[in-house]
């Protein structure tokens, strides 16, 4: 068992580090795809020098970003098959459909439209040029659709249905998979953060040239559009924010009740401002689940059913499966969770069952355990559970890192107010005041973290699941030594940093040696 | 028809003049060259088997292993 235990975190752990490290290059390589984008388009339409220096020079350090990043995501892939060989051989088609089509569409459209991007300036017409480079956009956000529409089947699995025969879920819609509301909502939340990421990273390269008081007029139409392109995009990522809020209390309950810390739901339920977490508190005990609790009251009533007086249950709620209100009033009714244990374990009798028949050939015994593993499918992952309580994610990180993503995020959408006020009314003033412009400098860590954040909030508030209620992250996993992911991860702690120093080292080095020269006169290469 | 064959002759020289003429994107080049060399040929290779590809021989096997794997508990219960 502690084995068992010490490959499961070791597996999860070195998961976290290499998807860690993967999305600090994917939202960069999304928002800067369509900064420069709008900049080709500036040129194109104006035909004036200036845009044309100021889009090769964001391009880049695209093009650098990109580099770096490039690949990183296969390691992913190949821990699939080393560490979670259960849970890729469960999932079946439906995480290999779309991976398939992200390689596919990654590879042919990214790096045909990349290389026109970047050797075509003189090569092509400027048309052409314009759509290469919104192409690659394109291509961008098309691959960051189809990891997303994998990544929003695990959170909700829809359009399946599990083949004993093959042990793995075969897709019966594809439209269901692809088009599911979790699917949706993920690929703009995702992309429209990265609109946003990128946009911090050129207004606040744009700021360290304003300090160094270089390339003022570069600098400061370089934060025009990027400040419209951060607003625009921080706008939408929250109201697109606020829709995975109710999918999340819709589709995955607990993770909203884990990462609110809430226990017992009351009807106009408050949301939690500011609190510290008990890490002693346990489901179902008495013991208080916050100290310092500040709270906004309905507030998560409001956020999580767009309904002020609505119900929302906590964590004791969904375990015991009904609610009463003070009214004597039954609030919330649903499966109980030791119910649900019970449930998925008929399932894996009934899976198991159903192999014995089908070596012996006995199809009746064959049909009447597939009637239950049918019945009880839908509860199948939690009949992995040892007691009810299992089923809660980690209360104090899911906690944590919804509120470092919702302060951050409410911190940028007030810096791009800011931003956008000040480049687009020219009130420049502000734009060329020293302490704003380390603002400027010191938001780029901010939006990383925030961005982080998010991805933590999505990912551990899902454990113990690797796929909701039906495959749990100890049953996942594959029979392999404790020591072996042990190794790997060391290894990759190594290469990972290293890759990181370069592209840090590599990008800080070029736009220092660019910001030596004039930007719009100066030699171009 | 000659513009068609010398497509592949024109797309190969649109890439070796673009490489020629590249200067941060030679070392950029050099940093996806090691990183495909380790990612491929060694962590791949020594550290990262598809371990139900390299166990079993066919997609059945592979289906009773999983089976096997996710219903124990159900026969040890």
């Amino acid at each position: 068992m502690d084995e068992l235990v010490n490959v499961v975190d070791w597996s999860r752990l070195q998961f976290a580090l290499t998807a860690i490290v993967h999305w600090l290059f994917v939202p960069l390589t999304i928002g800067l795809s369509l900064i420069v984008g709008i900049m080709e388009t500036v040129y194109y339409r104006t035909r004036n020098e200036k845009w044309r220096r100021i889009t090769k020079f964001w391009m880049t350090l695209f093009g650098i970003n990109f580099a770096c990043g490039v690949a990183t995501g296969l390691i992913l892939e190949f821990e699939f098959g080393t560490n979670w060989s259960n849970y890729s051989w469960f999932v079946g088609d439906i995480f290999g459909a779309p991976l398939a089509i992200e390689g596919i569409v990654a590879f042919f459209l990214e790096s045909t439209f990349i290389a026109v991007m970047f050797f075509g300036w003189k090569r092509v017409s400027p048309r052409f040029h314009l759509a290469a480079t919104w192409l690659t956009a394109v291509g961008v956000m098309l691959s960051a659709l189809w990891i997303l529409v994998a990544n929003a089947w695990m959170q909700y699995p829809a359009g399946m249905e599990f083949d004993p025969d093959q042990m793995r879920n075969v897709m019966v819609s594809f439209s269901d998979v692809v088009f599911s509301p979790v699917a949706i909502n993920k690929f703009f939340h995702t992309v429209l953060s990265g609109w946003v990421l990128g946009a911090v990273f050129v207004v606040g390269v744009s700021c360290w040239l304003l300090v160094r008081k270089r390339n003022r007029e570069f600098a400061l139409k370089s934060i025009k559009v990027a400040g419209g392109v951060g607003l625009a995009g921080i706008i939408l990522t929250i109201w697109t924010g606020d829709g995975s809020a109710v999918q999340v209390a819709k589709y995955q309950p607990m993770k909203l009740a884990a990462m609110e810390g809430l226990y017992s739901g009351q009807e106009g339920q408050s949301l939690v401002a500011f609190g510290i977490v008990n890490t002693d508190k346990r489901p179902l005990d008495d013991k208080k689940a916050l100290y310092a609790e500040i709270s906004i009251p309905k507030g998560l009533s409001l956020l999580a059913r767009h309904d002020l007086d609505a119900f929302v249950p906590g964590i004791d709620d969904l375990i015991r499966g009904y609610a009463v209100n003070e009214a004597g009033d039954t609030v919330y009714k649903d499966v109980s969770y030791a119910r649900r244990i019970e449930m998925g374990r008929d399932a894996q009798t009934a899976l198991y069952d159903y192999g014995v028949a089908r070596e012996a050939g006995d199809s009746t015994a064959m049909d009447s355990s597939l009637r239950i593993v049918k019945e009880n499918f839908r509860y199948f992952g939690y009949g992995y559970l040892s007691a009810p309580e299992d089923a809660v994610p980690p209360v104090a990180l899911s906690f944590y890192s919804f509120r470092v993503m919702v302060m951050a995020g409410g911190y940028l959408l007030l810096f791009f107010f800011v931003v956008a006020w000040a480049s687009w009314r020219r009130k420049v003033n502000l734009l060329d005041n020293k302490w704003f412009c380390a603002l400027g400098l010191l938001t780029i860590p901010v939006v990383w973290i925030c961005s982080e954040a998010g991805w933590i909030l999505a990912e551990v508030g899902r454990q113990p699941w690797t796929i909701e209620g039906l495959l749990p992250v100890n049953a996942a996993i594959s029979s392999i030594s404790a020591g072996s992911v042990q190794t790997t991860f060391w290894i990759f702690v190594v290469i990972f940093t290293a890759l990181l120093a370069a592209e840090i080292s590599i990008m800080v080095r070029h736009i220092r040696r660019k910001a030596e020269s004039d930007l719009f006169y100066g030699p171009e290469k | 028809m000659s513009t068609i064959s010398q497509l592949p002759h024109r797309i190969i020289r649109f890439y070796a003049d673009g490489f020629r003429s590249m200067t941060i994107g030679r070392k950029l080049w050099a940093v996806i060259i090691i990183k495909l060399i380790v990612i491929f040929g060694i962590l791949k290779l020594f550290f990262f088997p598809d371990l139900l590809a390299s166990r079993y021989d066919n997609d059945a096997d592979r289906a009773d292993a999983v089976r096997e794997s996710l219903t124990r508990r159900a026969i040890t219960r």
